[in-house]
């Protein structure tokens, strides 16, 4: 326990260039979705449009704090063989809050959202950001690098429904922007140069989220960070 | 005839992996290679199979307002499930590794990661949500599993492949990974509609 305590001495609650690292890493170079893989189920399935995106990614980085927050108080307690029980607990104990939440002030996304919200518990990024940080860190650094995380999930999520989105419906945050009908702010039909346009159906089903995301990838990949390339 | 409705059903129509993206996150990485992917596969199969009665028994049993307790205590039911499958994992396990050391060792390091494979707790929830009775959340659950099994061996027999062509660097393991599984997604978007009743 000793080497414990001298440890957590060093790490006062304060904001330095290691905290801000373990917000700003999730975005970037250890991105959950596009990097470590992580939380993809949910990711492909919530981002029709941005509404939806927008409540699961803030229940994401709620859920992904806190059970990093949880976890990390209680490291020292918990028995190693039993570990993986009783983070599930403290998961699936603060995704049934945020459910119950939901179900009480937004309860139009907690229909569409359906069983996602509870995916969220096999989320895992949840999961393994308590197995690979919040076992061994301490309260305060755990939470940021929950906060990171959920933040790191949710910008791209964000992207994947703003894509999805505008291109299949017309539609930024359900206003209708573009598309053939009079409802819509740019109607193409009365647009000659544009009259060819129409919203693409393709992006409203279930596989193109797959066709944003490797896109995506290769754009994060190819441009932004090209530390990242798979060389195997 | 009703139960081979649902096993077909879930298993190519509603497939959990390529129409409602279940498990993505073990299905990218586990599918490298045919055959650790087979190894994963095979363990989906018998951890949905079992985990999907006990489920069911707890949720109409324990849960539901009809139950022994008379109170409607669905709001439990995330926590009870991923207790069961995290239990019955560790049960499945230690079975395994006592009557047959080389299945163990060949779906060994498998087995903990299907803990956290939504397809497990999205299998049940979607049984609460579809009302099946037990005979059919058990096709249900292995249906369901083998539809995963099925998918991951076909994207890592497509990736083992693909390794020999020339694919852009960036777009190179995971990124390709993504575009061929929307690909086969929407090959299974074809299946939708059918109806299984009708054969």
């Amino acid at each position: 326990m000793a080497d414990v305590k001298v440890a957590e001495k060093k790490s006062t609650i304060g904001f330095g260039k290691a905290e801000r690292k373990l917000l700003t890493d999730p975005l970037d170079s250890n991105n959950p979705i596009t990097v470590q893989v992580l939380g993809i189920c949910s990711a492909l399935a919530v981002t029709t449009g941005l509404k939806n995106a927008t409540v699961m990614a803030i229940a994401v980085v709620a859920v992904c704090a806190f059970a990093n927050l949880i976890t990390s108080l209680l490291r020292n307690s918990i028995p190693k063989a039993v570990r993986m029980i009783v983070q599930l607990v403290i998961i699936a104990a603060l995704v049934t809050i945020v459910e119950l939440t939901l179900k009480a002030v937004a309860f139009d996304s907690y229909k569409q959202l359906s069983v996602f919200i509870g995916l969220i518990i096999t989320n895992c990024i949840v999961m393994g950001r308590l197995e690979a940080f919040a076992m061994a860190n301490t309260p305060y650094r755990s939470l940021l690098d929950g906060i990171g995380n959920g933040i790191g999930y949710g910008i791209i999520l964000l992207a994947v429904a703003f894509i999805r989105e505008f291109f299949g419906k017309g539609e930024i945050y359900g206003f209708k922007i573009i598309g053939v009908g009079s409802d819509y702010a740019l109607d193409t039909a009365s647009i000659g140069w544009l009259s060819w346009y129409s919203n693409n159906g393709l992006m409203v089903l279930f596989p193109s989220a797959m066709f944003v995301i490797g896109v995506l990838i290769w754009i994060h990949r190819g441009w932004i960070n090209k530390d990242l390339v798979d060389v195997s | 005839m009703e139960l081979v409705n649902i096993f077909i059903k879930s298993a190519f129509i509603e497939n959990l992996a390529l129409a409602y993206f279940l498990g993505m996150c073990s299905y990218l990485a586990v599918s490298k290679t045919v055959k650790t992917a087979f190894g994963l596969g095979l363990a989906v199969i018998f951890v949905l199979g079992i985990t999907m009665p006990i489920n069911w028994l707890i949720y109409n049993v324990l849960l539901s307002d009809t139950g022994i307790f008379g109170t409607d205590l669905t709001f439990l039911r995330l926590i009870l499930f991923i207790a069961v499958i995290a239990s019955m994992v560790q049960l499945v396990e230690m079975v395994i590794e006592k009557f047959s050391p080389s299945l163990y060792n060949s779906l060994g390091i498998f087995l903990p990661l299907i803990t956290v494979n939504c397809a497990i707790l999205g299998g049940s929830l979607f049984m609460v949500s579809k009302e099946y009775n037990f005979s059919e959340s058990v096709a249900f659950g292995l249906g369901g599993g083998f539809g995963w099994f099925l998918a991951i061996i076909a994207i890592a027999a497509i990736r083992e492949k693909i390794k020999y062509s020339a694919v852009p660097p960036a777009l190179r393991g995971l990124g390709m990974a993504f575009l061929l599984t929307g690909l086969m997604g929407l090959a299974f978007m074809s299946l939708m509609g059918i109806d299984p009743a009708a054969f």
